[in-house]
């Protein structure tokens, strides 16, 4: 497998320029002749489907929802950054990007991130241009909140919702293409295979999931902006049909996966309340400015929150870390909550919660600020808990959010198959082994608004694409083997349910792939992970047919990859030797029990090329080259 | 706590349908509503039956995708939530209750409480956009926006395409929803220069779909999750007729 990162030359700020000034442009009369198929509508592929509409390309565009506009990044609620330093406080590009490159722990390609950075202050042109309703100040300019690991407020949010609006906004864009007839959208439709002819993706299998039907489209290129893969956990933040299936057919079919293992752990979520439980919401991050964590000093202490006397109680982030206090970054934050409730201080009927508390806030500041600031989240969490936040603590732990790792891609977004990109959370660029907050949103958008409008072109100007159809041997042979899957799902008839199934896969990677790993913990893992595999294999039941809408049919399609991607996470995570971001492994800590990372040797990204379904995978490395930042140990303390 | 639910199961588009019974022995206080179902659907998959098909993704109130009608209120009697975000502790013991999907002539059924909602879709493809290329916008600040206009639309842009107001309507009408969408864009500048041809293409967009008319029922915005105002309706109606009287081309300083 060969990893060239086509990053250009030149200093670190001039090399996107650079690079748009010598790039091959395809003529508008020739892009009409294009077909690029675009998997995903979310803010990645919404806007890389809506731009390249607009260059006159011929684009499909799929989601598996009966709407482009309710993809999952709908849910996202806090924020984009962008460097527009509208605050005076001293932002800039370089310190936004600084700020990620040190968020991910050194981890992603200094490039990339860059031009991310770069990017961002044209992304939020764009959305305000679309008409999404960002905050403003009372002049009617826009304004800007602040998240953890920034020291400057660039923040830009639209309520409790900025996910909402700016995927309104996107999919408004792509509304407009299919009115102008350059965009088939296909709703309901499951990819479920990526077909590759002579070495080039050239299409894609489909499953239409309310007549079952299984379909061939063909492609110049492919565009995967198919989002996270959280739900191998089973309880995750993430809506309940994310899922890997299109990036891990890419990953069998000879795309490279990088970093499987990093997933980002969010540390404000609303615990677990019992086994039927469905998915974990999360409580934005923002809290943490006004809410103490703590928990109880004593091992078992039963009281109410309200009777623990303060000197009970141990507010462990502010003690542990003294400069940051609650505000540490999440995987830091997250880590130490599981810490406190593995020596049994855990709080709630499950022992597995801490306090958020907003008693000394709303003394200092008065309830109706605290309402102003919160109001909508402590709603929420009322909702949810039945219990009100402005008189008892919120209970809160943390759960998996986001997934760093993701296909590889170049500086082009291109993965190591010619003709295959992948944007947005489907792709493992931009955030190393850590997220920060509100980058997730600027970087789907800035891959699909202003990335790949660009860098695709020099692949359709430069391949020579043969026509092909479908109905040719490639797109027949993934086809068929698309439809005796189906088959095979639907006749195992077991006994037991998908999601059943499912929960013990989430608990096997929460505890041997979550928030702390070891080599001895993640070899068990793989074991029962295979003796899981094999009971789903032989023992689910799957009802109805192939030939109707069947959400059990999709459910098992999507766990049955699930599975084979849990395997390659415990692979990835056994095999990088130290600790970084949201990667914890226990025997890599410094004195204090912190991570500790091993630049020496691990100054890279692991990219795994699938080998057959009999033999090992083979891992490969990008060495990862700093020319402008100094690798430091992260201290918050 | 114990429930006795009727649910409407429909095979496909082309079946009759009609309600099945089941009896929850065993339903804890702290699940959502959809919890609730998923428990019955592995009893009903364990059991060899067809699991209840319902839409969700989310499930936390912001994708639209969830919604029946829960005892004849559309997501159930909970004020300003969608079904995903209610929870069994607002049921007592012993309480029957009736589950139905969207039922409106522009939302065909396609299997128990999944519906087609494709028809709001074609109504934003036809004019729910504010025309700007890629790249071409200029400086977010160029453009200053009051904070009560700015928060104004923002009470329209909430809409979250659910369909409770048409499925709550007793025309099956979609005004709440087409007014919302149209007054997030009029009411902002960036929306201004195609408020008029938006208005007119967005109105005979849903006009050629099978929705009813509005004669104030107003039960849409009883229903509605998000709290969307029908004062977004009027909006709606004024922008047409306007829009309609002066047709949908700008006018013309000179006679061409
Ligand atoms: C609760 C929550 C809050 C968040 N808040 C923030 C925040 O405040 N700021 C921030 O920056 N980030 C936030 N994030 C992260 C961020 O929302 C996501 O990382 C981001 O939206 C992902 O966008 P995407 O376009 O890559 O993918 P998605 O939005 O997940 O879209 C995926 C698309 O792919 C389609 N798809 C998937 N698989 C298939 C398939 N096999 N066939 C066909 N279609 C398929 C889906 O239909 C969908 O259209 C949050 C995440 C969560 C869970
Ligand atoms: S499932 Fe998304 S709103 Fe209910």
């Amino acid at each position: 497998m060969k990893l060239d990162a086509r990053v250009p030359s030149g200093p670190l700020a001039d090399k996107w320029q650079s690079l748009l000034d010598e790039i091959k442009l395809v003529s508008p009369a020739n892009k009409r002749k294009h077909t690029i198929i675009v998997v995903g509508t979310g803010l990645a592929g919404g806007s890389a489907a809506a731009s390249l509409g607009e260059l006159g390309y011929e684009v499909k565009a799929f989601c598996y929802q009966d709407s482009a506009r309710r993809a999952h990044s709908i849910s996202a609620q806090g924020g984009i950054n962008a460097a527009k330093n509208y605050q005076n406080d001293g932002d800039s590009v370089y310190r936004l990007f600084y700020d990620t490159i040190k968020g991910g722990d050194y981890r992603s390609r200094e490039a990339n991130v860059y031009r991310l950075a770069e990017v961002s202050n044209n992304i939020i042109d764009q959305c305000v241009a679309q008409g999404v309703p960002f905050g403003r100040e009372y002049g009617g300019y826009l304004a800007n909140r602040s998240f953890g690991g920034a020291q400057v407020s660039r923040t830009f949010y639209a309520r409790g919702q900025t996910g909402q609006q700016l995927l309104l906004g996107a999919v408004s864009a792509l509304n407009a293409q299919v009115a102008a007839g350059t965009v088939d959208l296909n709703i309901r439709s499951e990819m479920l295979d990526l077909v590759v002819v002579d070495g080039r993706a050239r299409g894609i299998i489909t499953r239409d999931t309310v007549t079952g039907e299984v379909e061939s489209h063909v492609a110049d290129a492919v565009l995967l902006c198919t989002g996270g893969y959280s739900n191998v956990y089973f309880l995750s933040t993430n809506a309940k049909g994310c899922n890997v299936t299109a990036i891990w057919r890419a990953y069998k079919k000879g795309a490279g996966f990088a970093n499987p293992n990093y997933t980002q752990i969010h540390p404000t979520c609303i615990p677990q309340s019992g086994d039927y439980q469905s998915k974990l919401t999360l409580m934005s991050e923002s809290l943490r400015n006004d809410g103490r964590v703590w928990v109880p000093k004593a091992v078992g202490d039963e009281r109410a929150p309200n009777d623990i006397p303060e000197d009970e109680r141990d507010y462990y982030l502010e003690r542990i870390y003294p400069s940051f206090g609650n505000l540490v970054p999440r995987d830091v934050a997250s880590r130490n909550a599981k810490n406190v409730c593995d020596e049994g201080r855990g709080i709630g009927t499950t022992k597995r919660g801490v306090y958020l508390d907003f008693a000394e806030a709303i003394d200092r500041l008065g309830e109706d600020v605290i309402r102003a600031r919160y109001g909508n989240l402590f709603d929420m969490y009322e909702m949810i808990t039945g219990e009100n936040p402005y008189k008892a603590p919120m209970r809160i732990y943390p759960a998996p959010h986001y997934t760093m790792g993701g296909l590889w891609v170049d500086y082009y977004l291109m993965t190591t198959i010619p003709g295959l990109f992948a944007l947005g959370e489907a792709n493992f660029s931009d955030h190393g082994a850590n997220r920060l907050g509100a980058s997730a949103l600027m970087q789907g958008l800035a891959d699909g608004y202003f990335v790949i409008p660009n860098t695709l072109g020099e692949y359709i100007a430069g391949a020579k694409l043969e026509a092909v159809s479908p109905d040719q041997e490639e797109f027949n042979a993934a086809r068929s083997e698309v439809e005796a899957r189906t088959e095979r799902l639907l006749s195992i008839n077991g006994s037991r349910s998908v999601d059943e199934i499912h929960r013990e896969l989430g608990m096997v990677m929460l505890d041997k792939c979550g928030m702390s790993r070891s080599a001895e913990g993640l070899t068990e893992a793989i074991e029962q992970i295979r003796v899981l595999k094999k009971e789903f294999w032989s023992n689910i039941k799957v009802p109805g047919t192939g030939e109707e809408l069947n959400q059990e049919l999709e459910k098992a399609g999507r766990v049955a990859d699930l599975f084979e991607l849990a395997e390659l996470m415990c692979m990835d995570a056994r095999q990088r030797n130290e600790s970084c971001g949201g990667h914890f492994r226990e025997e890599y800590k410094t004195d204090e029990g912190e991570a500790r990372r091993d630049d020496e040797n691990f100054t890279n990204v692991t990219v795994w090329e699938y080998k057959g379904d009999d033999a090992e995978p083979v891992a490969h490395t990008e060495e990862l080259e700093f020319e402008t930042v100094e690798l430091t140990q992260r201290s918050y303390k | 706590m114990k429930l006795t639910l009727e649910v409407w199961r429909q095979k496909n588009g082309g079946d009759k349908g009609g309600f099945s019974t089941y009896e929850l022995e065993d339903v804890d206080t702290h699940m959502s509503f959809l919890e609730m179902l998923d428990v019955l659907n592995q009893d009903l998959i364990v059991g060899g039956a067809e699991p209840i098909a319902f839409e969700h993704d989310c499930r936390e109130g912001i994708c639209g995708a969830c919604g029946f009608v829960v005892n004849g209120v559309a997501h159930g009697h909970q004020k300003g939530s969608t079904i995903c975000q209610l929870h069994m502790r607002h049921f007592s013991d012993g309480d029957k209750i009736t589950i139905e999907p969207w039922r409106a002539k522009a939302f065909p059924i396609i299997k128990d409480l999944v519906v087609d909602r494709s028809s709001f879709d074609r109504i934003l493809q036809a004019g729910g956009f504010v025309t700007i290329r890629t790249g071409s916008a200029p400086d977010a600040n160029a453009l200053p926006v009051a904070t009560d206009t700015l928060e104004h639309a923002m009470d329209f842009a909430e809409c979250i395409g659910c369909g409770a107001c048409v499925a709550s309507c007793p025309n099956g009408a979609a005004m709440l929803f087409v007014g919302a969408k149209i007054s997030h864009l009029a009411l902002l500048p960036q929306g201004m220069p195609e408020k008029a041809k938006r208005a007119l293409k967005m109105v005979e967009a849903m006009e050629s779909e099978a929705f009813g008319a509005c004669t104030n029922y107003t039960s849409c915005e009883a229903v509605c999750p998000k709290e969307i105002s029908i004062s977004g309706i009027a909006r709606m109606n004024k922008d047409f007729r306007r829009a309609s009287v002066a047709g949908a081309e700008p006018a013309h300083g000179k006679k061409r």
